[in-house]
């Protein structure tokens, strides 16, 4: 292989963007505050400690079912706070633009950003706007970062699973790769589905207000899947961590398409899920307070942490058996956010 | 009834598997059944079959991973194509990443070669229609469930009067290379778990002879873990019961003579050809090559590349393992220099290979 070239699958979210963040981009900016392996950096600061993060969105296609990448960038940004559970205070929008790109569209999806916005009770506080001459960009690019506030003595991160935790999910999974690739590929599907594309704020300062004692981490499945994330989980804690196939929330066309084009639904990402991982004696609580709220009506307990281990990750599958987890390797679906 | 939740019930998959212990209790020797199919081979891995069986049944993986056993020289020939001026090459995504001598699909998209993942041979036909000025090249990989749709895009394409569109043949047939691997002392097949796909397009007469003449029991069998679980509980009784014919499990989709409707069209477009299978060699007859007649659609012969002698990776056990004589653990290269990032061999790539399934699913 030639380890000169970018690949796709380097922007999977997989085990090749692991690699590149490890060898390459970690290593050569270190000394600056990085995110690292949580979704946001923590800054120390004398009135409390700030959370900062940053994303781009380049999706393909801009518009699909349930959303646009106006919202997917506001979103995504904004839940990248809440999973270190902060309150987000601010973002940042750079727009990169095609030359020809539709003017109608932008405003659809400029609308979609202050929507989202105003939905997340996040200010958009500065922005950049680049347009690139034609071919040189794919329509729309747009980056969000964010900063966000977070409450003294809270302490989520993806090293604190312990053994005994339950792992929940606040609903089904997979819908908004799904979403994203039937348009794209146009499939003709008798029931649309559509993207979960959501902010998690709201739910998450819920959860947080009620137990944040008992919630060791948050994380938001995003690319690469809930198997991607709870694989990293597991080697960030230390642990292993067993699923229970049965038990995942699966919309049924989002099985079928996956059948269909041979595509594993715990590796398909989701924009509008969270993975709680949380002390056994509160996962019935947590569950209940999830099921009440309008993102979690589909929440379910999917797994535990069985044991001390080296980041082993597990499923009984829907007919007994048991197999490994791993993390995406290479790409599934390109350019999904 | 929605065709899938019942073959993945729990319960009836439990049942099934105790009826293969109590059917297999009463075994002298163990049983190696394969299953040809590459789809089987990561159904078993997914739903964790292997852990239900028991000890007495041992379940080898076969050649039914199209890509796998695509020789190297083919893939280089992909990559030539790739490279020339002018070419959209289209193939389905699993050939993308697959390594040829020096480089694959994958890379050279990354280099600029306009290479196209399509998921209907039927795309590939329209690309060629939309940019009449561009040669567009399809990969014809794989075994008798898609070379009729490739046979149909051919079609399809002379009917549109299309001067640009063409296909480089290297599809395979399932039953003769099976035989040569029943034939084989070393690996001991005591059964097959016939592809359920392959089966509906050439049906399940397309196996007698290995049961008949060669003694080896068939069982054409679907792809979900109750349909593998009650075919390896047919195979099994007939170990028990010392008879040996091809029976239907997948009887929702195959009958005995198949579809008679794609076999005219393979018989239309393509000629049976020898065909070279990585691992196991040339075996006469075991290919599809396109005939005479739609000689203008075949990329080899009117859009000539060069490509240099083929390399096969050093180290590498995919022919073994497509053989079933070893399993993916057994190669020094497994996991190790040979990943999913950086796959060695064939069996690593392809969404239905060994190596892949092992990897992805472990043991």
């Amino acid at each position: 292989m030639d380890k000169d070239l970018i690949l796709l699958g380097h922007g999977s979210g997989g085990k090749l963007s692991h690699q590149l963040l490890e060898q390459l981009i970690i290593p050569t900016l270190s000394g600056t505050p990085l995110a690292g392996q949580n979704d946001a950096a923590l800054l120390e600061h004398e009135r409390g400690r700030l959370a900062f993060t940053t994303d781009s969105y380049v999706v393909d296609p801009v518009f699909f079912p349930g959303g646009n990448i106006g919202d997917l960038a506001i979103n995504g940004t904004v839940n990248d706070l809440a999973m270190v559970g902060a309150q987000p205070l601010a973002i940042s929008v750079g727009l990169i633009l095609e030359e020809g790109f539709s003017r109608a569209e932008l405003a659809e999806i400029l609308a979609a950003m202050r929507r989202a916005a105003d939905r997340a009770g996040v200010t958009i506080a500065t922005g950049d706007t680049k347009v690139v001459p034609r071919g040189k960009a794919d329509r729309i690019f747009i980056n969000t970062s964010g900063i966000g506030l977070v409450p003294a003595g809270l302490q989520l991160g993806g090293a604190n699973a312990r053994v005994g935790d339950k792992i929940l999910i606040n609903g089904t999974i997979g819908d908004h790769g799904i979403a994203v690739m039937s348009r794209r590929e146009g499939l003709e599907l008798e029931t649309e589905i559509h993207s979960d594309c959501a902010a998690l704020n709201g739910l998450t300062a819920d959860l947080l207000a009620a137990e944040v004692e008992l919630i060791h981490v948050l994380r938001d499945p995003t690319r690469g899947g809930i198997a991607t994330t709870l694989k990293e989980i597991a080697l960030q804690s230390r642990v292993s961590i067993t699923l229970d196939e049965a038990t995942l929330p699966l919309k049924a066309p989002v099985r079928g398409v996956c059948t269909l084009l041979g595509l594993d639904p715990l590796y398909v990402a989701n924009e509008g899920k969270v993975l709680v991982v949380v002390a056994a004696t509160a996962a019935e609580r947590v569950l209940e307070r999830l099921r009440r709220h309008p993102l979690g009506s589909d929440a379910a307990i999917i797994g535990e942490v069985t044991a001390d281990g080296n980041g082993r990750v597990e499923m009984e599958t829907m007919v007994g058996g048991l197999r490994a987890v791993e993390m995406l390797s290479g790409e599934q679906l390109p350019r999904i956010c | 009834m929605d065709y899938a939740d019942e073959f993945r019930n729990r319960e009836i998959v439990r049942g099934l598997a105790a009826r293969i212990a109590r059917l297999a209790a009463s075994l002298e020797k163990p049983l190696t059944f394969m299953e040809v199919c590459g789809t089987h081979t990561m159904s078993i891995y997914q739903y964790g079959l292997r852990s239900l069986l028991p000890p007495e049944v041992k379940l080898i993986s076969g050649p039914g991973c199209p890509v796998c056993v695509t020789p190297v020289g083919y893939v280089d020939r992909a990559v030539a194509y790739a490279r020339r001026p002018g070419t959209i090459l289209a193939t389905f995504g699993d050939m993308l990443r697959v390594p040829g001598s020096f480089s694959s699909l994958m890379e050279e998209r990354a280099r600029g070669a306009d290479v196209r993942i399509v998921y209907s041979t039927l795309d590939a036909v329209a690309l060629a229609a939309k940019h009449p000025d561009r040669q567009v090249v399809f990969l014809g990989v794989g075994f008798e469930t898609t070379a009729p749709t490739i046979a149909g895009s051919i079609l399809t394409a002379a009917r549109q009067d299309l001067k640009n569109y063409f296909v480089v043949a290297a599809h395979k047939t399932i039953p003769v290379p099976m035989q040569v691997l029943s034939s084989d002392p070393d690996l001991g097949i005591d059964g097959y778990l016939c592809p359920a796909h392959v089966s509906t397009v050439i049906g399940g007469d397309a196996y007698r002879f290995l049961a008949e003449e060669h003694g080896v029991p068939c069982v054409v069998t679907g792809f979900e873990p109750a349909d593998i679980l009650q075919g390896l509980a047919m195979l099994v009784a007939q170990k028990v019961e010392c008879r040996s014919t091809v029976e239907i499990q997948y009887r929702r989709f195959v009958t005995r003579e198949g579809n008679r409707q794609a076999q005219k069209l393979l018989a239309e477009v393509f000629t049976p050809t020898d065909s070279a299978w990585r691992g196991i060699g040339v075996i006469p007859e075991s290919g599809l090559a396109i005939a005479e007649k739609y000689a203008a659609f075949d990329a080899e012969k009117t859009l000539p590349v060069t490509v240099e002698e083929p390399q096969e990776a050093t180290g590498c056990l995919c022919g073994e393992v497509l053989k079933g004589k070893a399993a993916p653990c057994d190669c020094p290269l497994f996991g190790t220099a040979c990943t999913p990032e950086e796959p060695v061999g064939a069996c690593m790539v392809s969404s239905e290979g060994s190596c892949a399934a092992a990897y992805k699913y472990g043991e």
